[in-house]
C-alpha cells in the first residue's frame, strides 16, 4: 500500500477528533453517563434538521449550533425525565435520544424534497473525503476538518486543565461537590454542553462513530491500566491518537485480505480502539484477565503447596 | 414552513382519519383493520413485534439494563454485513432474510457475551461495558458494509439501520410472528425466575438459580427481539419498543405482570397505530411514526397516570404539605386556648390575637396567612377585626381532635419507642387507624397518669 | 420536585438571611423541623440547641431518623416544615462554617484517586473555582492525613484501602476543610478498634480547638465515654443536653423501648466510667 499526505491528513483529523472526545469521555466514564454520548450523537439528527430547514443552507454555522442546542437538550430531557418521573437513567436516556432520533427522521423524510441530508452521513460520516476540502493557514493548506478539531480540542483542554479539580470533585462525590459551592448540576450541564459541541463538531466532519466510542472506549482502557485520574486522562488520549493511525491503517489493509477496496476507515477507528480496550482487559496489570488467571494459578499451587491436612484433592481448587 | 410540512399532514391525518375514507385510495377504516391487502402484513407485524419487546423490555428496564437493548442492536450490524458477504461468496440469495437474521443474531449474542464479560471480570460498570460493545461492533459494522457495498445487490442493506416495514413481505411477516410468540411464552414461562433475578440477583443465585444463564437467556431473547426488529423499524429505533412501552407501562401499576401487561399492551398498540398512519400519509416512515406515537404515550403516561405519574406525585406532595400545615395551625391555636386557662380540663372556644398564634412557631407571616386563608376556607378558622383570630365550632372540634392524636402518638413513641419508627404510618392524624382501640385508652391512661390533659373533641367526626 | 418544594417555602434560602431569633453564637439551631418522605414524616416537630465548642452525639434506634435530621440540616433533603440556622444563618449563607462526614457508603470506592487527593478536596472551597490544588493544600491536606495516622498511605488508591482507613480520609477531609461545626454520619460504623480510637482521639482533637462536632452514633455502651452533649432522638427529641443529665433509664427507655438489657448495658457502662 502507498501512505500519501492523504491519508496523514485523514489519520491526524481522526486523531484530533478522538483526543477530543476522550478527554470528556473520562469524566463520562466516571460519571456513569457512558451510553450519553451515544444519546446524543442520535439525539443531534432534529436539530440538523431544523437548522437545515429554516436557514435553507448547509452552512456549518447554523447546522453546528442548532445540532448542539438539541445535544444539550438530550441531556436536559434525560435528567428531567429520570428526576421527575423517577426514571431509571439509561431507560430515560433511551427514550429521549430515539424520541429525538424518530423526529429528525420524520423532518428528514418530510423535507426529502429540498433537504439534502443523508442520516447515514451522520452515522458514517465521510472522513476519507476530508483533505479535499482544505483552508489556508499561512503558507500550509491545512483540511477544514482540522482546523475545527483543532480548535474543540483546545476547548477540551482548557476545560479540564481549567476545571479539573471541580471535575474530580463532582464526578467523585456530588453532595461535597455541593455543599463545597461548587454546583455539581453546574458542572454536569457545563460538561453536556462540551461533549455536545464536541460531538457535532467532530461528526460533521468524520461520522458519529468515531465520537461514540473514543468517548468511551480509550477512558475504559485507560481505567482498566490506572488508578490515577490524570494518567488516566493521558493513557485515554494516548488510546484515541493510535486507534486512528491503526484504524486508518486496518481500514486500508484488512479489505485486501479479502481482495476489496479499502472500507470506511471511522469503522475501523473504532473497531481498533476496541482492540486496543481488549489488549489492555487481557494484560492490564491488575484487573487483566492473564494476571487474573496467573494470581489464581499461583494460589492454587500455594494452596498445593501448603501442608494438608485431608487427601482429598478438591482442596486444592483455585480460590475463586 | 418546516413544521407544517412535518406535523400539519400527520395531523391532518389524525383529525380526518374519520373521512379520509372518501379520498379514493384505501381508507383508514380499511387500514386500521387491516382490511387493506398490502398493509395489513406490515401493521400487524409492527404490533406483533411491539407486544413482544414490550414484555421483553419490562424486564430490561427493571434489571436497569433498558440501554443493554441498544448496545445488542447496534451489535447486529456487522453479522448483516459478513452473512451477506458469505451467502454472496456461497452464491446464493444474499439477501435472504432468515441467513442475514442469523448473522445479526449470532454477533449479537457475541457482543452480549463481551459486554458480560467485562462486566464481570474488570471493575468497569455496566454503562461501559455497553457503550464499548455498541461503539466497537457498530464500528466494525460500518467497516463490513463499507467493505461489501461494491459487491453487487448490496443495496438495501442500510435498511436494516433504519427500518423499512413497507419492505416487509409474507414470508418475513412468519417470521416475524413465530419469534415474537416464542418470546412471548418465554417470558411468560420464565416469568418468577426473571421477577427474582430483576429484583435481587444476588439471591438469586444464593438459591441456587443459575443468574448467568438466566441473564444470557433474557438478553438472548432482547437480541432476537432486535433482530426480528430491524426489518421493520431499524436497529435504532427498536431500541425505543424495548425502552419506552415498558417505563410508560412503569408509571401506571406497582405489579409485575400487570406493567408487563400494559407495556406489551402499549408496545403493540404503538405499532399498531402508528404503522397505521404511516400507511395513511406519504413520506412519513412508519419507524418514526411508531417511536412518536410510544414517546406521546410515555409522556400522557409520565404525567397523568395516577399511582406513579408526576402530577400525582406533585399533588400528593402538596396534599401532606397542606395537612401538616393545617395540624400545625389547629394545635398551635387548640394550645393557645389551654394556656388560657387556669387548670387543666377542656378549653373554651374564643379569640386570641393573632401574633400569638405567630409566635407559637417558626412560620414567616407570609407562610402563616396562607394557611390561614385555606383554613378560613374550610371554615375552621375565622379572622375578626383587630388581628384576631377565633375557631370555627367545627375547627374547634378538629383542633381537639389533631391535639389529642398528636398527644396520643407521642405517648405511643414514649412507651412503645422500639416498634414505633417502623411502624406503618407514622402520621397523626391517622392514630385511630393504626392502633387499635385498647391500646388507644391505654395511653390515654397513660397520659392521665402524667398529668397531662387528653382533649375529648367536641365534634361530629366519630373518633 | 425540589425546586417545587424550594417555591413554596417562602423563607426559600435566600443568602446572608438572618434567621430571627436565632443567636449568632449558637453552632446549630433546629426550630419545629419536619421531614417527610413520601406521606410518612420521618422527623418530627424537632427542636434543638447545640451550644459551641460540643461534642454532640446524636442517638437513637434504627429508623429514628437521625441520618435525615443531619441531611436536612445539610439541605441534602427538602424540609416539609421549620428551619435550621448555622450561626443564626441559613445553612446556604454558612457552608463554611460546616464540614460534612457522609456515611461511607456514599462514594464510589473504585474512582481514580489517591487518599490525598480526597483529604486536598477539603480544600477546594478556599481555592474557589479555577485555582488548581498548590503546594500548600497538598501539604494541609497531608497533614491532616497524618493527624487522622494514615500519613504513609497517602498516595494509595482510596479501595486499597480497609474500611476503617477509607473512614479515616473521610475524616482528614473534614478536617482539612476547617469548618466550625462537623456533622458526621455514622463514622462509628463498621471500624476497627484502632480506627475507632483515631476518630475518638480525632473528635477529642477538635473538641480541644472549639470545634462543635454532632456525630450520628450507634453504640450506647460508648456514648457516655464519648461525647459531653447528648440528642436522644426517635422521631422527635426526647431529651437534648449534658450527657450526665440526659443519659437516664428514663429517657433511654424512652428512646429505645422495651430493649431494657440494651440499657442495662449502656448504664452499667456509664457507671463504669463514673467509677
Amino acid at each position: 500500500m502507498s501512505w500519501t499526505s492523504f491519508d496523514t491528513w485523514i489519520v491526524v483529523a481522526g486523531a484530533l477528533c478522538a483526543v477530543a472526545c476522550a478527554l470528556p469521555g473520562c469524566f463520562l466514564v466516571l460519571r456513569r453517563m457512558s451510553m450519553m454520548g451515544d444519546a446524543i450523537s442520535h439525539a443531534v439528527l432534529p436539530g440538523l434538521a431544523a437548522a437545515f430547514m429554516i436557514t435553507g443552507s448547509r452552512t456549518s454555522l447554523a447546522m453546528f449550533i442548532g445540532a448542539a442546542a438539541v445535544g444539550v437538550l438530550t441531556a436536559l430531557f434525560t435528567q428531567w425525565i429520570s428526576r421527575f418521573g423517577n426514571v431509571d437513567r439509561g431507560a430515560a436516556m433511551g427514550i429521549v435520544f430515539t424520541t429525538l432520533f424518530a423526529i429528525g427522521l420524520l423532518m428528514i423524510r418530510r423535507a426529502a424534497g429540498r433537504v439534502d441530508l443523508d442520516p447515514g452521513c451522520v452515522l458514517y460520516g465521510a472522513i476519507e473525503l476530508t483533505p479535499l476540502d482544505t483552508v489556508a493557514l499561512g503558507p500550509l493548506e491545512v483540511p477544514r476538518v482540522v482546523v475545527v478539531m483543532g480548535m474543540v480540542l483546545l476547548l477540551n483542554l482548557a476545560m479540564v486543565g481549567l476545571l479539573f479539580k471541580e471535575l474530580r470533585l463532582s464526578a467523585f462525590d456530588p453532595g461535597l461537590s455541593d455543599t463545597l459551592g461548587f454546583s455539581s448540576r453546574l458542572l454536569h450541564y457545563l460538561l453536556m454542553t462540551v461533549v455536545a459541541v464536541t460531538t457535532v463538531a467532530a461528526f460533521e466532519a468524520v461520522g458519529s462513530i468515531i465520537v461514540i466510542a473514543m468517548l468511551i472506549v480509550p477512558a475504559g482502557a485507560a481505567l482498566l491500566l490506572t488508578h490515577r485520574l490524570v494518567p488516566m486522562l493521558l493513557i485515554a488520549c494516548g488510546v484515541a491518537a493510535v486507534s486512528s493511525l491503526m484504524g486508518h491503517w486496518l481500514a486500508i489493509e484488512v479489505p485486501s485480505w479479502f481482495g476489496m477496496e479499502a472500507t470506511n476507515s471511522s469503522g475501523m477507528m473504532a473497531v481498533a480502539a476496541g482492540l486496543l480496550f481488549g489488549m489492555a482487559w487481557l494484560f492490564g496489570r491488575e484487573g487483566g484477565l492473564v494476571a487474573r488467571l496467573g494470581r489464581g494459578a499461583r494460589v492454587s499451587k500455594e494452596i498445593d503447596r501448603a501442608p494438608r491436612h485431608g487427601t482429598e484433592r478438591e482442596e486444592s481448587r483455585p480460590l475463586p | 414552513m418546516w413544521w407544517n410540512r412535518t406535523f400539519v399532514p400527520l395531523l391532518l391525518a389524525l383529525l380526518t382519519l374519520p373521512c379520509a375514507a372518501s379520498d379514493g385510495g384505501f381508507g383508514w377504516v380499511d387500514v386500521v383493520l387491516l382490511r387493506t391487502h398490502n398493509t395489513w402484513v406490515v401493521v400487524l407485524s409492527t404490533a406483533v413485534l411491539g407486544v413482544a419487546s414490550g414484555a421483553v423490555g419490562s424486564f430490561l428496564l427493571l434489571r436497569k439494563r433498558s440501554l443493554m437493548g441498544d448496545a445488542l442492536s447496534h451489535a447486529t450490524l456487522p453479522g448483516i454485513g459478513i452473512a451477506f458477504a458469505v451467502m454472496t461468496a456461497a452464491g446464493g440469495d444474499a439477501k435472504s432474510l432468515p441467513g442475514l437474521l442469523l448473522g445479526a443474531t449470532v454477533s449479537g449474542v457475541l457482543g452480549l457475551l463481551v459486554m458480560l464479560g467485562i462486566g464481570r471480570t474488570t471493575r468497569l460498570r455496566d454503562d461501559v461495558a455497553m457503550g464499548l460493545v455498541l461503539s466497537v461492533f457498530f464500528g466494525l459494522g460500518v467497516a463490513v458494509l463499507g467493505m461489501v457495498q461494491r459487491l453487487p445487490d448490496a443495496a438495501g442493506l442500510e435498511s436494516f439501520i433504519y427500518g423499512k416495514p413497507a419492505s416487509i413481505v409474507l414470508d418475513d411477516f412468519r417470521w416475524i410472528v413465530a419469534l415474537a410468540v416464542i418470546v412471548t411464552v418465554v417470558s411468560i414461562l420464565l416469568f418468577k425466575e426473571f421477577k427474582l433475578l430483576c429484583f435481587d440477583d444476588g439471591f438469586a443465585s444464593s438459591q441456587g438459580w443459575p443468574v448467568l444463564a438466566l441473564d444470557i437467556l433474557l438478553l438472548g431473547m432482547v437480541t432476537a427481539v432486535t433482530v426480528i426488529g430491524l426489518q421493520a423499524v431499524g436497529l435504532i429505533l427498536i431500541i425505543a419498543f424495548l425502552i419506552t412501552p415498558p417505563a410508560a407501562a412503569r408509571f401506571w401499576t406497582d405489579h409485575l405482570p400487570t406493567m408487563a401487561f400494559l407495556s406489551a399492551l402499549i408496545g403493540g398498540v404503538s405499532g399498531w397505530l402508528g404503522a397505521s398512519i404511516s400507511a395513511l400519509t406519504p413520506d412519513l416512515p412508519a419507524g418514526g411514526v411508531i417511536v412518536v406515537v410510544a414517546a406521546a404515550v410515555f409522556l400522557v403516561s409520565m404525567f397523568c397516570a395516577p399511582a406513579r405519574g408526576v402530577l400525582g406525585r406533585w399533588l400528593r406532595h402538596a396534599r401532606l404539605r397542606h395537612k401538616i400545615g393545617r395540624q400545625h395551625l389547629l394545635r398551635g391555636a387548640y394550645e393557645i386556648l389551654e394556656a388560657d386557662q387556669s387548670r387543666p380540663g377542656a378549653p373554651d372556644n374564643h379569640a386570641f390575637p393573632r401574633a400569638e398564634l405567630q409566635g407559637k412557631r417558626t412560620w414567616t407571616p407570609h407562610e402563616l396567612g396562607r394557611i390561614l386563608r385555606r383554613e378560613a376556607r374550610r371554615g375552621h378558622i375565622e379572622d375578626l377585626p383587630g388581628s384576631r383570630l377565633r375557631l370555627t365550632e367545627e375547627g374547634f372540634g378538629e383542633a381537639a381532635r389533631i391535639t389529642r392524636n398528636h398527644r396520643l402518638w407521642e405517648m405511643y413513641l414514649v412507651t412503645h419507642a422500639d416498634i414505633a419508627p417502623s411502624h406503618v404510618d407514622r402520621d397523626a392524624d391517622m392514630v385511630e387507624h393504626v392502633l387499635e382501640a385498647e391500646l388507644v385508652q391505654r395511653l390515654e391512661a397513660a397520659l392521665r397518669k402524667q398529668g397531662a390533659w387528653v382533649p375529648q373533641p367536641r365534634s361530629p367526626h366519630r373518633i | 420536585m425540589k425546586t417545587l418544594i424550594r417555591n413554596m417555602s417562602p423563607r426559600g434560602d435566600a443568602a446572608g438571611e438572618d434567621l430571627s431569633g436565632h443567636p449568632s453564637d449558637i453552632p446549630l439551631a433546629v426550630h419545629d423541623l419536619t421531614v417527610a418522605y413520601h406521606r410518612k414524616p420521618v422527623i418530627w416537630d424537632v427542636d434543638l440547641d447545640i451550644p459551641e465548642g460540643k461534642l454532640v452525639g446524636i442517638v437513637g434506634p434504627n429508623g429514628a431518623g437521625k441520618s435525615t435530621l443531619m441531611k436536612a440540616c445539610l439541605d441534602l433533603i427538602p424540609k416539609t416544615s421549620g428551619e435550621v440556622a448555622i450561626y443564626g444563618k441559613s445553612y446556604r449563607s454558612q457552608r463554611r462554617m460546616v464540614g460534612y462526614v457522609p456515611q461511607r457508603e456514599s462514594v464510589d470506592w473504585d474512582f481514580p484517586v489517591s487518599a490525598l487527593d480526597v483529604v486536598a478536596m477539603g480544600t477546594y472551597r478556599q481555592l474557589g473555582w479555577l485555582r488548581p490544588v498548590g503546594r500548600r493544600q497538598k501539604e494541609q491536606a497531608m497533614d491532616a492525613l497524618e493527624q487522622v495516622g494514615i500519613g504513609h498511605l497517602a498516595k494509595r488508591q482510596i479501595r486499597q484501602l480497609s474500611g476503617g482507613q477509607q473512614q479515616r480520609v473521610f475524616l482528614a477531609r473534614a478536617l482539612a476543610q476547617d469548618a466550625k461545626v462537623y456533622f458526621m454520619d455514622e463514622p462509628f460504623a463498621a471500624v476497627d478498634a484502632a480506627t475507632e480510637e483515631a476518630i475518638v482521639k480525632l473528635l477529642r482533637t477538635l473538641n480541644e480547638r472549639g470545634k462543635t462536632c454532632l456525630v450520628v452514633h450507634h453504640d450506647l455502651a460508648t456514648v457516655s465515654s464519648y461525647f459531653d452533649w447528648l440528642v436522644l432522638l426517635n422521631m422527635r427529641v426526647v431529651a437534648s443536653g449534658p450527657t450526665k443529665e440526659v443519659f437516664t433509664a428514663a429517657n433511654l427507655e424512652k428512646t429505645y423501648g422495651g430493649h431494657l438489657s440494651l440499657i442495662d448495658d449502656a448504664l452499667r457502662a456509664l457507671r463504669n466510667v463514673v467509677e
